[in-house]
């Protein structure tokens, strides 16, 4: 039987398991809405094409799965780039639907025409132009598997409109030709086994891991591997929840806004071995100062992350669930010691570290941001899903929310897009609703995707916003203070709307607290209330991020802000 | 480490954007492209591509950690010395005057040059050679006058 690309889209977008699109409409995509119209697919329609890209990568940090959404051409498509590269720094798997202009008005500067796949081939995994019908199932096949294969990211697909309309006969694709896409997961058991042999002789060893972790699903491999090597751990941003924070081995995150005690382990280790994480320059600091005295081992999935910033002794490329696996196999098969009399000074060394400057801070008469924090963190018990905005709510939230499982912070690390927490909680919600799903804000970064508040009302997703409101643009007027002598250049937001008057504008609810004594009951109220909640909390306006290390300093050189 | 030039051949699949993708890979990371040489395969789906780069040995490797990881690119090879050498190709138009024509017809000659078009007033030459004989070969001809020339990029084994 034939059947219309739209209808194609839909059924090889069924048979890869995809049930939720999130998306918005346009002249060229109308016969695939049209299809949608008539079939079971959840649709949830964004207010603007960027939150379908962020709440389509928050469905897939949460869930695991690809992230799917679909919008139209030119603005659109254009829309989409900022959640596009979002996705791409992080490694999120996301396939992104473009319409695009008939094939034969391509290259005329057609309305609403833009050359998606030119702009966006520097920041997807890979992008296709679908020309003929008759490639599209095989096309929306490989686009899925190239976003979930090897070191996941986005893949986006660009349908002319002639190409949804037209028909051919329905084949379901055979198996893929993209051999170069096949991934190495097999590691090398030599080098595993040297990576051995260095873990028993370390006396001052640290584990460094990061978001390849949690997108290669190895928490509980990391976890038996730990409780036999009894080594400290540590976790990038983008790391956080692939370890317990709980855990008494956890060191927290290390770099710019890292733990006192995990810069210093770093620095002072003799032996750093690093997995699924790609030395960012903020976790690094000044490279000649990162982990100066370490033999460094390095796994992970991309060989182009390794000996990119920082020179490794040990090279392993490999998938960190397959590398795990085989450690844990061979640390139950060959009989493990350590030198215990120096293990047992490193670890006094480590509380030392860790009492002498534990995260802290200092209560007052004003709400502090860390003790909102904290209190969601208690109220939650410490199981809810929380996304973050970008900037100081970021660095807080990662700070004082302790996360005990993987996919449970959501948070745009590489790109550091301000706007992504909102949204990328919807598609968090949508993928687990009974869950408590928690967007950490501020004032400044709650505006730039304040109109998917009416997603979460037309829906009814239950997601609690609470924003950490200082009146400022915090974390730049934080580096403005420090660098730039308090010259405050724009960063003092005059004009901030009521946020409960907005929430109740577009038919949520919103609450507000103002004074320490009001924190609990607000919190309280806002997480036990149905539906979308604001929860608009006036914190310290000039409170700061601390520790913090400069910009080019090594991360031994923190300021502890005290 | 020492800064030279290295050739990179990849395999490629034949299709409209790999080339944008390749150069965007060394655009986006800041890395060089020297010369660039793209051709057809004996199979019509597979693409034969040769970039001359310049780096010490870690970019080199950086750069083709990099190119392997796009999804049309086969494989990404370094082309060490290769036993078969590195050759390219060289168009050259002069310019003939009465005052230069016997001098480029002697340099013609002792050049092993071919004369591949020859008007009144200009002739185009050919020569094919190593890179470094070709930059000789220009080298050789630019003080009697070349009015335009192309070279090929290398093409390697």
């Amino acid at each position: 039987m034939k059947l219309k690309g739209a209808q194609i889209l839909l059924r090889a977008l069924a048979n890869e398991g995809v049930d939720t699109i999130f998306g918005y409409p346009g002249g060229v995509v109308l016969d695939i809405y049209d299809e949608i119209y008539k079939s079971k697919f959840k649709h949830i329609l964004v207010r603007h094409e960027q939150g379908a890209a962020h709440a389509a990568d928050g469905y897939s940090r949460a869930s695991g799965k690809v992230g799917v959404c679909l919008v139209t051409s030119g603005p659109g498509a254009t829309n989409t780039v900022t959640g596009i590269v979002t996705a791409y720094m992080d490694s999120i798997p996301m396939v992104v639907f473009t319409g695009q202009v008939t094939t034969a008005l391509i290259g005329s500067d057609a309305f609403q025409e833009a050359d998606i796949t030119g702009i966006t081939r520097p920041c997807t995994k890979h992008n296709f132009i679908v020309r003929k019908v008759e490639d599209l199932a095989r096309t929306v096949k490989e686009a899925m598997y190239i976003a979930r294969s090897g070191r996941p990211g986005p893949v986006l697909v660009d349908l002319p409109k002639d190409v949804s309309q037209s028909e051919t006969e329905y084949q379901e694709s055979g198996p893929l030709k993209t051999p170069s896409q096949n991934p190495i997961y097999i590691p090398d058991l030599s080098a595993l086994n040297e990576a051995l042999q260095m873990i028993k002789q370390a006396k001052r060893p640290v584990v460094m891991i990061g978001g390849g972790i949690i997108l290669g699903k190895a928490s509980e491999d990391l976890k038996a591997f730990i409780d036999k090597v009894q080594i400290p751990v540590t976790h990038t941003l983008m790391g956080i929840g692939a370890f317990p924070g709980t855990h008494p081995l956890s060191l927290g995150m290390p770099g710019m806004h890292g733990t006192y005690y995990a810069n210093m382990a770093i620095t002072d280790c003799d032996l750093l071995l690093t997995i699924g994480a790609r030395f960012d320059d903020r976790v690094t600091g000044k490279i000649d100062g990162f982990a100066p005295n370490a033999k460094i081992i390095h796994i992970d999935i991309d060989a182009a992350s390794i000996n990119k910033n920082v020179l490794v002794d040990l090279p392993i490329v490999s998938d960190c669930k397959s590398a795990l696996q085989q450690l844990n196999k061979m640390l139950h098969q060959n009989h493990f010691t350590y030198p215990e009399k120096e293990r047992k000074a490193w670890f006094e060394q480590i509380n030392a570290w860790k009492e002498y400057a534990p995260l802290s801070y200092c209560l007052g008469n004003t709400i502090k941001p860390q003790q909102v924090i904290e209190e969601l963190y208690r109220l939650t018990n410490g199981d809810a899903i929380i996304t973050t905005e970008v900037g100081q709510n970021q660095m807080w939230a990662a700070q004082f929310y302790k996360f005990d499982r993987p996919n449970t912070f959501l948070t745009s690390g590489g790109l550091g897009t301000m706007g992504y927490g909102f949204p990328a909680a919807i598609g968090a919600q949508i993928a687990f609703p009974e869950k408590t799903v928690i967007d950490i804000a501020g004032d400044g970064s709650i505006q730039m995707n304040i109109q998917e508040l009416a997603t979460a009302v037309n829906y009814n997703i239950p997601v609690k916003i609470c924003i950490l409101n200082n009146g400022f643009l915090g974390m730049v007027r934080q580096w403005q203070e420090i660098f730039y002598d308090k010259r405050y250049s724009q960063t003092i937001v005059e004009q901030v709307p009521d946020f409960v008057k907005l929430a109740e504008a577009y038919g949520a609810t919103g609450l507000r607290a103002t004074k320490p004594d009001e924190l609990e009951a607000v919190l309280k109220k806002g997480l036990s209330t149905p539906g979308p909640v604001i929860m608009d909390i006036a914190v310290e306006p000039e409170e700061g991020v601390y520790p913090m290390v400069k910009p080019g300093s090594p991360i031994s050189d923190m300021d502890l802000g005290r | 480490m020492e800064v030279k030039k290295h050739t990179i051949k990849l395999i490629v699949h034949n299709k409209p954007d790999v080339l944008a993708r390749i150069a965007g890979v060394f655009s986006g990371r800041g890395f060089n492209i020297e010369s660039i040489s793209a051709n057809i395969t004996r199979e019509p789906e597979v693409t034969k591509i040769r970039i001359v780069t310049k780096g010490d040995s870690s970019t080199v490797t950086k750069i083709q950690n990099q190119l392997k990881k796009l999804v049309d690119v086969q494989s990404v090879s370094h082309v060490r010395d290769s036993k078969y050498g590195q050759r390219e190709m060289v168009l050259m138009r002069l310019k003939l005057t009465d005052e230069n024509r016997d001098n480029i017809m002697k340099m013609i000659d002792t050049c092993e040059c071919k004369i591949v078009m020859k008007k009144g007033d200009y002739c185009v030459i050919e020569a094919t050679g190593s890179v470094e004989d070709i930059q000789d070969l220009v080298n050789r001809f630019e003080p009697l006058g070349i009015e335009d020339l192309s070279r090929s990029g290398t093409v390697a084994l």
